[in-house]
């Protein structure tokens, strides 16, 4: 079920990008997207009541890998964090450069490009 | 094995190095000039077999693994042979731009992310190469900084984005089913009859198929190629959409889920569609860049219908229409960059009777236009035989007639535009045009000689044997059965 909001969640992002007309809000839905992925990745590795997947030699703990979350998942997110980063500060830059050259955020009014 | 790391730490490290010298041209070209045929001795240095390399020395389902077999060296030489061209073209062409070496530093990004998809055998890592090299491409399409480029840049960048999550939620999808993101686990493990595995396809062919124009998707390509710079556009429509669409959407498809003909068969017929709106989209055009990216959106539908065919002689026609491909259009995208470079102009309505002040161009670009048109003995007409050859001798009547017609479209659509652009009466305007510097032409003319001899990829024996017909073989193979040899 949970997973299933996560996917609404992408959807909604998705509907955002392809309907709005707002450079900014198109970046939003993007990252709106990027999260949703994310935390689908998240709860992928959650375990109900699960403890933290860390060894310690003070304290031996003989069932981690029964209790544990998965720890891979929570690596890749992060990963996937830093990339969404990037590609966020690239397309502002970008739409800051756009609203130089048209003085709008329109997508609407920007069509050098036809065909 | 040990060579395969540095596939994409070189060009890294090189990325890095030109940010501090950026004021020192002699330095900044010999150290282009020494990565990229660094590079291109490497690639033909790799072995032959297949083999593995595990990063870090973690056994194979914890760490990262690299691997190479037939199929990704063959890619490989032509990635590596193919940006030290662009690049070498780049040191004349990137004069009229500045910061010049800020342009290397994302190229080199571009090549180490092309080179990881290539050689990796970890989904996320794949990921992430996928992004390292189509952020550097977003970059280097909006580098000119104009209106149309920005604007292009936007474009792309919003397409891409997209195509790159729902490849991201693909592969949350795989590790959700298999705990597993090595490519050969994922191989093993993963259960054809179940009905997860039909949405990590589809999400995986929309993904991968945004990402290398094919028929619904191929609306961002004709802007983002053409609004480039001349080398950048020769890469992107050379190799990039190759690399990171077709030879990931083949290992998928052929490697890892095993081959299934009926979503091959959906993938042959959107190819036979892109073949011909891109043909027909090219037929509008009139500016000479944007006319050679709406062609690449036929090409890459060629590519998938030998793809979709899934027998032996529609690979190995596919296959050799990405390293021909990546010849043509590549050659023609310098060669039109030459143009562009030498008049200021790019629409070839009004241009005329070049071939007097600029005979080299002129002479590369007929030989990419007869090979781009499938006249024999140019490498063009090889790989469009055999696929409809291919297409014939599986049945597939009607595919193999909208690739003769597509073929037919193309041949004639490029003799018109070398007659507008080199033929006729020179105007006025271009009196005083010359000749592009030869550190323009020379790369121009190695492509030109790949373009005249390439056909003897599939003709010589010794050459099918060594290159070709293995890197077939390993697609042929069908899925991975997880043989990781001394694995750590």
């Amino acid at each position: 079920m949970i997973y299933a909001l996560c996917i609404v969640l992408f959807l909604l992002g998705l509907y955002g990008v392809l309907v709005k007309k707002n450079l900014i809000k198109i970046i939003i839905s993007l990252a709106m997207m990027n999260n949703a992925i994310n935390l689908f990745f998240i709860l992928l590795a959650y375990r109900k009541n699960g403890v933290v997947p860390i060894l310690s030699f003070l304290q031996p703990n003989a069932n981690l890998y029964e209790t544990a979350v998965d720890p891979l998942p929570q690596a890749l997110v992060l990963t996937s964090v830093v990339i969404g980063l990037g590609v966020t500060a690239l397309m502002v830059a970008l739409a800051i450069r756009l609203y130089y050259v048209y003085g709008t955020f329109d997508i609407t009014k920007m069509r050098k490009l036809r065909g | 094995m040990g060579l395969l790391p540095l596939f994409v730490a070189i060009p890294l490290f090189s990325a890095l190095l030109l940010g501090f010298i950026e004021h020192k041209k002699g330095i900044m070209h010999t150290l282009v000039m020494l990565t990229t045929s660094a590079l291109v001795i490497l690639a033909f240095a790799t072995p032959l077999q297949r083999g593995f390399y595990f990063v870090g020395g973690h056994h194979p389902f914890v760490g990262i693994t690299l691997m190479l077999d037939p199929l990704n060296r063959l890619l490989l030489i032509v990635v590596q042979i193919l940006v030290f061209v662009a690049s070498w073209y780049s040191i004349g062409y990137m004069e009229q731009y500045t910061a010049k070496s800020r342009y290397f530093s994302f190229v080199f990004l571009m090549l180490a992310g092309m080179n990881g998809i290539v050689i990796t055998a970890d989904f996320f890592n794949l990921y992430v190469y996928m992004e390292i090299a189509t952020i550097a491409s977003y970059a280097l399409v909006a580098y000119g900084g104009k209106a149309h480029e920005l604007e292009a840049s936007f474009k792309y960048l919003v397409l891409g984005s997209i195509s790159s999550l729902f490849i991201l939620l693909g592969i949350a999808l795989i590790y959700s089913q298999t705990a597993a993101l090595n490519m050969m686990v994922v191989a093993q493990r993963l259960d054809v009859t179940n009905p997860i595995t039909w949405l990590i396809i589809t999400v995986f062919a929309a993904g991968f198929g945004l990402k290398s124009a094919l028929f619904p998707f191929h609306s961002w390509l004709p802007d983002a190629h053409s609004s480039a710079p001349a080398p950048v556009s020769a890469i992107l429509s050379g190799v990039l959409i190759k690399v990171v669409g077709i030879y990931v959407l083949l290992r998928f498809f052929y490697n890892i889920i095993g081959v299934d003909q009926a979503p091959l068969t959906l993938i042959a017929w959107l190819g036979a569609l892109s073949s011909l709106v891109g043909v027909l989209l090219a037929m509008g055009q009139h500016d000479f860049k944007r006319l050679l990216a709406c062609h690449s959106v036929s090409q890459v539908g060629y590519i998938f219908i030998g793809i979709g065919l899934g027998t032996p002689l529609g690979l190995i026609g596919a296959l050799l229409h990405i390293v021909n491909h990546s010849a043509f259009k590549s050659l023609l995208f310098l060669s039109a960059g030459s143009v562009e470079y030498a008049t200021g102009e790019r629409n070839f309505h009004s241009m005329g009777g070049l071939a007097k002040v600029m005979p080299w161009t002129n002479a590369a670009s007929f030989i990419g236009f007869t090979s781009i048109g499938g006249v024999p003995p140019l490498n063009g007409f090889w790989s469009k035989l055999i696929l409809i050859i291919a297409c014939v001798s599986s049945g597939q009547w009607i595919l193999g007639l909208i690739i003769v017609v597509v073929a037919i479209m193309t041949l004639t659509l490029f003799p018109k535009i070398q007659k507008y652009v080199f033929l006729g009466d020179l105007p006025s305007k271009f009196r005083n045009v010359k000749e592009s510097p030869w550190s323009m032409i020379l790369p121009m003319l190695v492509l030109c000689f790949f373009c005249i001899v390439l056909g003897a990829l599939v003709v010589v024996p010794v050459l099918r044997e060594t290159y070709f017909l293995p890197a077939v073989q390993a697609l042929l193979s069908g899925k991975w059965l997880g043989v990781f040899q001394n694995a750590p």
